[in-house]
C-alpha cells in the first residue's frame, strides 16, 4: 500500500503543477489543422487513396500538365479542372466560392504548410462545365497512372533488393 | 541518392523502356500506316501525332469589311475579350484580329482575320530562351505558360504580330484556356476543341453565319476539305519570302 502511494506521488505532483499553469505550452501547440470547406463525400472518392493524394497530388498534376500541354493527352482523371470541380464549395446562396479563397480546399492547407502556389493565377477557380470523371473517357487507364504504378513497383523492388 | 532524384530516374528509365518498345513495334510492320479520319476524335489518352498537320484556309473574298464574327467567337471561347480593363489597345490580348489591308496604288482594300499562322519553322520557337514556345507534333504552335517567363522575345520575332502579353491580374478564366499575368499568349487553333475532334471556334462561327470564309482541316490528308480547296484554287502564305511554311493560308489577297 505504501509502495503504491510512493508510485503515485510524482503523478499527483505533476497534476498539481499543471493546475497552477507552471508548465509552459509547447510552441505553436495552439495551431490547429484547418478544416477546409468541402462538398465531396465518402461515396465520391478521390482519384487515388486520400493518403496518397495528400502526399503526392502535386506529382500527378505536374505530370498531367505536361502530357496535356505538349502531347495533347486529355484524360480527365488527374486534370486540375476535375480537382476544382470536386473540391470547391458553395456559399449560402449556392454560388461557388473560388477554390483559392483563404478558407477553401487548396489554400487552407497550403497556407498552413507555407506553400505558395500560383496555379490559380491562370487556371479557373470555379467549376464551369460538368465533371466527366466516372465516364469511360476518364476511367481509361492513362499514362499518368501507368507511370505512377511503374514508379511504385520499381521502388518496391529496389527496397526488396537492399 | 535522394528520394526525389530516385523517383525522377525511375520515371526516366521507364519512359525510355516504353519508348524502346514503341519504336520496336513500329519497326515490325514497315509500310503499314494507321490513320483515322478527321471525323473520329483521337482517344483522350493518345498523344498528338505528326501524321496530321492542322491548317486553316482563309478565303478573304468571302470576308465582309464590317464582319467580326470570328474575333467575337474566339473572345467568347477563350475568354480574352474584355479581361484587361487597365491595359491600352496596344497592350490588350489579340489572339485573332481583323486587319484591313489597302493597295495604295489602286485603293483596293481588303479585310481579313489575322492570327498565329502556325508556321512549320516558327521564329517564336527559335528565339524562346526557356522552351516555353513550342510546336506540337500536329503543327499547332503553342506557349507552355508554365515555362514562359514573360521575356517577350517571341513577340519580337513573330512577323505576324500574332502574340500578346498579359499585363494584369485576370479572374474567371475558362478551364480549357488558362491565361495569366506575365505570360505570352496567342491563337491555340482551339487545341482543346481539336483534340476532341471539333473545329476551332472561329471556323465554326464563320460557317454558322454561312460566310464559309474559313476552312479547317488536316493538310497532310489529301482528301480533306482544306487539301482539296488548296489544290483547286490558288492561295498564298503571308510573308512567303520568309519560308516559314505556315499552316494558315489566304486566298484573294
Amino acid at each position: 500500500m505504501l509502495a503504491l502511494l510512493l508510485l503515485l506521488l510524482p503523478l499527483a505532483a505533476t497534476a498539481d503543477s499543471d493546475k497552477d499553469g507552471e508548465k509552459e505550452a509547447l510552441p505553436f501547440s495552439d495551431l490547429t489543422f484547418p478544416e477546409p470547406a468541402r462538398h465531396y463525400s465518402a461515396e465520391q472518392k478521390c482519384v487515388q487513396p486520400v493518403e496518397e493524394m495528400r502526399k503526392n497530388h502535386m506529382n500527378y498534376i505536374l505530370h498531367q500538365r505536361d502530357e496535356t500541354v505538349h502531347r495533347g493527352i486529355r484524360t480527365r482523371r488527374y486534370a486540375l479542372e476535375e480537382c476544382v470541380n470536386c473540391h470547391t464549395a458553395q456559399d449560402d446562396k449556392g454560388e461557388y466560392v473560388p477554390i483559392n479563397a483563404p478558407d477553401q480546399f487548396c489554400y487552407s492547407c497550403h497556407s498552413y504548410a507555407s506553400v505558395k502556389i500560383d496555379c490559380f493565377q491562370c487556371h479557373a477557380t470555379k467549376p464551369v462545365r460538368p465533371s466527366t470523371l466516372n465516364t469511360p473517357e476518364a476511367d481509361a487507364t492513362d499514362s499518368t497512372e501507368k507511370l505512377s504504378n511503374d514508379i511504385r513497383q520499381l521502388l518496391a523492388s529496389e527496397g526488396q533488393a537492399q | 541518392m535522394s528520394e526525389s532524384s530516385k523517383l525522377a530516374d525511375a520515371a526516366r528509365r521507364n519512359f525510355l523502356a516504353r519508348a524502346g518498345v514503341a519504336a520496336g513495334a513500329a519497326a515490325v510492320a514497315p509500310g503499314v500506316f494507321l490513320s483515322t479520319s478527321t471525323a473520329h476524335a483521337r482517344p483522350a489518352d493518345e498523344p498528338v501525332s505528326s501524321e496530321k498537320r492542322w491548317g486553316i484556309l482563309v478565303d478573304t473574298t468571302k470576308c465582309a469589311s464590317d464582319c467580326n464574327d470570328c474575333v467575337t467567337a474566339c473572345e467568347n471561347e477563350n475568354g480574352w475579350g474584355s479581361s484587361e480593363p487597365n491595359s491600352d489597345a496596344a497592350q490588350k490580348a489579340h489572339w485573332i484580329r481583323s486587319v484591313t489591308i489597302k493597295n495604295k496604288a489602286t485603293g483596293f482594300a481588303k479585310t481579313l482575320p489575322m492570327m498565329c499562322q502556325h508556321c512549320e519553322t516558327p521564329p517564336c520557337v527559335d528565339v524562346c530562351p526557356t522552351g516555353a514556345s513550342f510546336r506540337r507534333a500536329d503543327g499547332i504552335v503553342l506557349v507552355d505558360k508554365h515555362i514562359c517567363i514573360g521575356c517577350r522575345y517571341c513577340m519580337m520575332a513573330c512577323p505576324y504580330k500574332a502574340r500578346s502579353f498579359v499585363h494584369e491580374d485576370l479572374h474567371d478564366q475558362k478551364p480549357w484556356a488558362p491565361r495569366g499575368k506575365g505570360t505570352v499568349e496567342s491563337c491555340t487553333m482551339c487545341d482543346h476543341r481539336v483534340d476532341k475532334g471539333q473545329i476551332p471556334a472561329c471556323v465554326e462561327a464563320c460557317s454558322a453565319d454561312n460566310h464559309n470564309a474559313l476552312i479547317f482541316g488536316d493538310l497532310y490528308d489529301e482528301n480533306s476539305e482544306i487539301s482539296q480547296a488548296l489544290k483547286a484554287k490558288d492561295s498564298v502564305e503571308l510573308r512567303a519570302d520568309l519560308g516559314l511554311n505556315t499552316g494558315v493560308r489566304y486566298r484573294g489577297i
